[in-house]
């Protein structure tokens, strides 16, 4: 038998973001010895990155706000395709989960009157982002880390989870490696929370970090867990272009929320002539109309530059083609005419950090140059929607790793109020898993082995691939093929040339050895990408219809029986198997909310 | 358009290392993290390096770059003359892991010591009002994405290992401040900061404040302001009886 370390928790966490912060918090004050393990160091997860602010309906700027009109605005903004329940509970919950975040020592920015302030944000019809500048998600993380470090967790930093460990009745731990030293780790619990957030590695312009390989959703589909909604990748619509380094950077939606608009290379401002029939009522008409609505909501109707990101990705995807796109392949954002300097610095002191140090750009006085860059998953592992339990007992997902709520396309703002919301739902469900199941099944040492055999697979000397040449390659087959414009033609090609990546991986070769070797985390985490690349491809291509994130060249329309429809991926005899499954029926009095006019 | 480059990196381990040399290429706008990463992707695929942001966001990917130490992702590749080998070492003060990879432990273990944030009690409604003037000032100590530059670079710990049993260094006083400062924080942290994380050591040379890459003015805002509530709260008459009174010296 290998050389293996052993723990025994109630409850494992794997991912330290906001939702793995904030379940294990929850979980550990329900009682459950708790292990939180992540790939980086803690407080260097993705929510760290978060810009704009956490949505929350508190109604501090204005008191017409509520949880119902954030319910709407998050079914609408997901085309109707969000888990309702998921959507309502997230809607009702996250003002107290951002007045807890407060509690615990984080300081938004305030209104006038002391209250937390709150920013305008695409698709949300009143200011309603509670905010820091523009690094909400620093503070977030922060005040979850340091909360989280005085109760007893046990942190595993540093540490990769390779495998999940099942019993007949459901969950019984998770294997893998410290990445420090390269030894393995297995732990054995009842329950087990993924909060690995999401997928974006998969692409080649992307904003998001090494991290994002798909662990957590590969994890679930090995054990038997649904996946859904997977055809549903969100470009965010400005991400930098240039210089290439930087390609895919965030921008945040805060710029626009602030006053900032999107032109195209005429000066015009576009987004008037893209707006879809779905948002008409709610959106402004005339240039007059829009720049009066940030200080009139009353009287004037939503910018159309704060339309949803579906369909401001999509929009500036056809300018750039039309030939009236910024010289380096994307559009103008600019702030720069229309608010004074100081405001600027003041509202997005990240942003005017970013673009002075890395885009030599003064934002406060020329225009950002921005484009679509992949930045969200909104398909994941199937949860209940009450207790964030996947398909397999004692499985939990939490986050952008779990599926349902964000439907086909995500508000901005609505995913740190997701991870706080049903972090803590998750925290609580599988501490309250543990304690009524007890200790589970040891795992069998050949089962162990096993697992460690197929980590250390990279360092056969057989090998001849290059890790790192074939994720370049996955990311060009992902973005050419499976990108913001979809057709059958192109994901059929995707998943054959997915096939040949995949020969390629079984042929991977690392140099060195187990200690601290980023070319053998890689290899690793390939699999993670390339299982997820393929459960993208194929759940778009069964989606025959275009509609939130999924646009397909081929099939132009919204198709109101795809409407009811969600796609759901499982592994079967190691095999991906697509199918599909009715939504479930809102009830009446959410059905109304939903259809009220803007 | 693309230029020749040559970085002379550190590789090794806890036992020892070297420089080794690595000629590669960089084009328009590049910072080190980009050529770091193709040298990673094309020599040498094991190199150890952290990183996660690539937007100075996170503070992962600290190293010390012809011996100042910044982060890789917002340091430019045009900052250095063209025909100008660049040397990448790890940050000193911590022990090498592997390559550029240092263990840091130490801070997260100094943090766990900070008694946590005590609020006092929300007004009726449960929620607290706070004035953005009030906040201003610990908003920017919430800047600090840990990057650890300024521990690295304070002498204090930098030149004395022994030092680091009684001295937190400037993250942890950013940290201890941030709570002090607190307009909602109910918790005197003074003592601990005097007695266990030996405040009185330093002696404000602003190192750690010119290396901040958030700019946080960490002496000026931070640990003068922290010294002077503690001299007056130990050489307070008052307050010193009362610890006469009271036994405690």
């Amino acid at each position: 038998m290998a050389d293996f370390e052993t723990h025994q928790y109630d409850v494992v966490v794997v991912g330290a973001g906001g939702a793995g912060l904030r379940a294990a918090i929850e979980a550990s004050a329900a009682g459950a010895r708790t292990a939180l393990v992540c790939k980086s160091l803690l407080g260097k997860a993705h929510t760290v990155m978060a810009e704009g602010g956490i949505a929350a309906a508190m109604g501090n700027v204005y008191p017409e706000d509520n949880w119902k009109v954030h319910f709407r605005d998050t079914m609408r903004g997901g085309k109707m395709m969000n888990d309702w329940r998921m959507a309502q509970i997230h809607a009702q919950e996250a003002p107290e989960r951002v007045h807890e975040l407060e509690r615990w020592g984080a300081l938004f920015d305030r209104t006038d009157d002391g209250r937390i302030l709150q920013r305008d944000f695409g698709g949300h019809r009143y200011a309603r982002l509670a905010h820091v500048g523009d690094r909400t998600g620093l503070e977030m993380i922060r005040t979850l880390q340091n909360n989280a470090v005085h109760r007893g967790i046990d942190i595993f930093m540093e540490c990769t989870i390779t495998r999940l460990l099942t019993s007949e009745a459901g969950i019984s731990g998770a294997f893998g490696y410290w990445r420090e030293s390269g030894r393995f780790v297995a732990f054995s619990a009842p329950a087990v929370i993924l909060a690995t957030g999401g997928i974006g590695k998969a692409f080649k312009v992307t904003s998001n970090s090494w991290e994002y390989t798909g662990d957590g959703h590969f994890l679930a589909l090995t054990v038997g867990a649904d996946l859904i909604d997977m055809e549903f990748v969100q470009f965010h619509p400005t991400g930098m272009v240039w210089p290439p380094s930087v390609r895919g950077i965030l921008v945040t939606e805060g710029v626009r929320g602030d006053g900032g608009v999107l032109r195209n290379s005429l000066g015009d401002r576009f987004m008037f002539e893209y707006i879809p029939e779905m948002f008409r009522t709610e959106t402004a008409e005339t240039e007059e109309e829009a720049d009066r609505w940030y200080t009139d909501k009353k009287n004037a109707r939503r910018t159309p530059d704060l339309l949803p990101r579906d369909e401001v990705a999509r929009a500036i995807n056809s300018e750039v083609k039309a030939g009236r796109g910024s010289p380096h392949g994307g559009v103008f954002l600019d702030i720069s005419s229309r608010r004074d300097a100081d405001y600027i610095r003041r509202r997005l002191p990240s942003m005017y950090h970013q673009f002075k140090e890395l885009a030599d750009i003064d934002i406060t006085t020329a225009p950002m140059e921005v484009g679509p860059t992949c930045h969200y998953m909104m398909g994941g592992v199937r949860v209940d929607s009450d207790t964030q339990q996947s398909t397999i007992p004692g499985l939990f997902a939490a986050g952008e790793v779990a599926g349902g709520m964000h439907g086909a396309n995500r508000l901005g703002g609505n995913s740190l109020s997701d991870l706080v919301v049903f972090g803590m739902l998750a925290g609580r469900h599988a501490a309250e898993y543990s304690t009524a199941s007890g200790s589970p099944a040891p795992v069998p040492e050949e089962v162990l082995d096993d697992h460690a055999e197929e980590a250390l697979a990279p360092f056969d000397e057989h090998g001849d691939e290059n890790p790192y040449s074939i994720q370049n390659d996955l990311q060009e087959c992902m973005s050419s093929l499976v990108g913001i414009i979809r057709t059958e033609s192109e994901m059929l090609e995707a998943l054959d040339r997915l096939e040949v990546l995949k020969e390629r991986l079984a042929r991977v070769h690392v140099e060195g050895h187990r200690q601290y070797n980023p070319g053998w985390h890689l290899a690793l985490d390939l699999r993670s990408l390339l299982t997820v690349s393929e459960c993208i491809a194929r759940a778009a291509l069964e989606r025959q219809e275009s509609r939130g994130a999924q646009t397909r060249d081929d099939f132009p329309t919204t198709d109101g029986q795809w409407g009811k429809r969600r796609v759901v991926i499982r592994q079967q005899d190691g095999e991906v198997v697509v199918s599909q499954e009715p939504l479930s029926e809102m009830p009446e009095e959410l059905r109304q909310l939903v259809e009220e006019e803007g | 358009m693309s230029e020749a480059v040559t970085l002379r990196i550190w590789r090794g381990d806890a036992e020892g290392g070297e420089f080794r040399e690595y000629q590669t290429s960089t084009s328009e706008g590049e910072v080190v993290l980009d050529v770091i990463h193709r040298i990673q992707a094309e020599q040498a695929n094991d190199l150890a390096v952290r990183w996660n942001c690539k937007a100075g966001k996170c503070g992962s990917c600290s190293a010390e770059l012809d011996g100042k130490p910044r982060l890789m992702c917002m340091t430019r590749m045009d900052l250095f003359e063209t025909d100008e080998t660049i040397t990448v070492a790890p940050l000193k003060t911590f022990p090498v892991i592997r390559d550029l990879v240092t263990d840091v432990t130490l801070n997260y273990e100094l943090a766990k010591k900070v008694p946590p944030f005590n609020p006092v009690p929300p007004g009726p409604d449960g929620t607290y009002r706070m004035q953005q003037i009030d906040i201003d000032r610990v908003q920017e100590f919430h800047k600090c994405i840990e990057c650890f530059l300024c521990q690295n670079v304070c002498h204090v710990i930098r030149d004395h290992d022994d030092n680091k049993k009684h001295f937190a260094g400037p993250r942890l006083f950013i940290r201890v401040a941030s709570l002090e400062m607190h307009p909602l924080d109910a918790t005197d942290r003074k003592d601990l900061l005097a007695d266990e994380m030996g405040l009185g050591m330093c002696n404000i040379t602003k190192c750690c404040t010119e290396v901040c890459p958030e700019n946080i003015r960490i002496t000026d805002n931070a640990i003068i302001p922290l010294k002077e509530r503690v001299v007056s709260s130990r050489y307070d008459p008052v307050v010193w009886l009362g610890r006469k009174l009271l036994g405690k010296t």
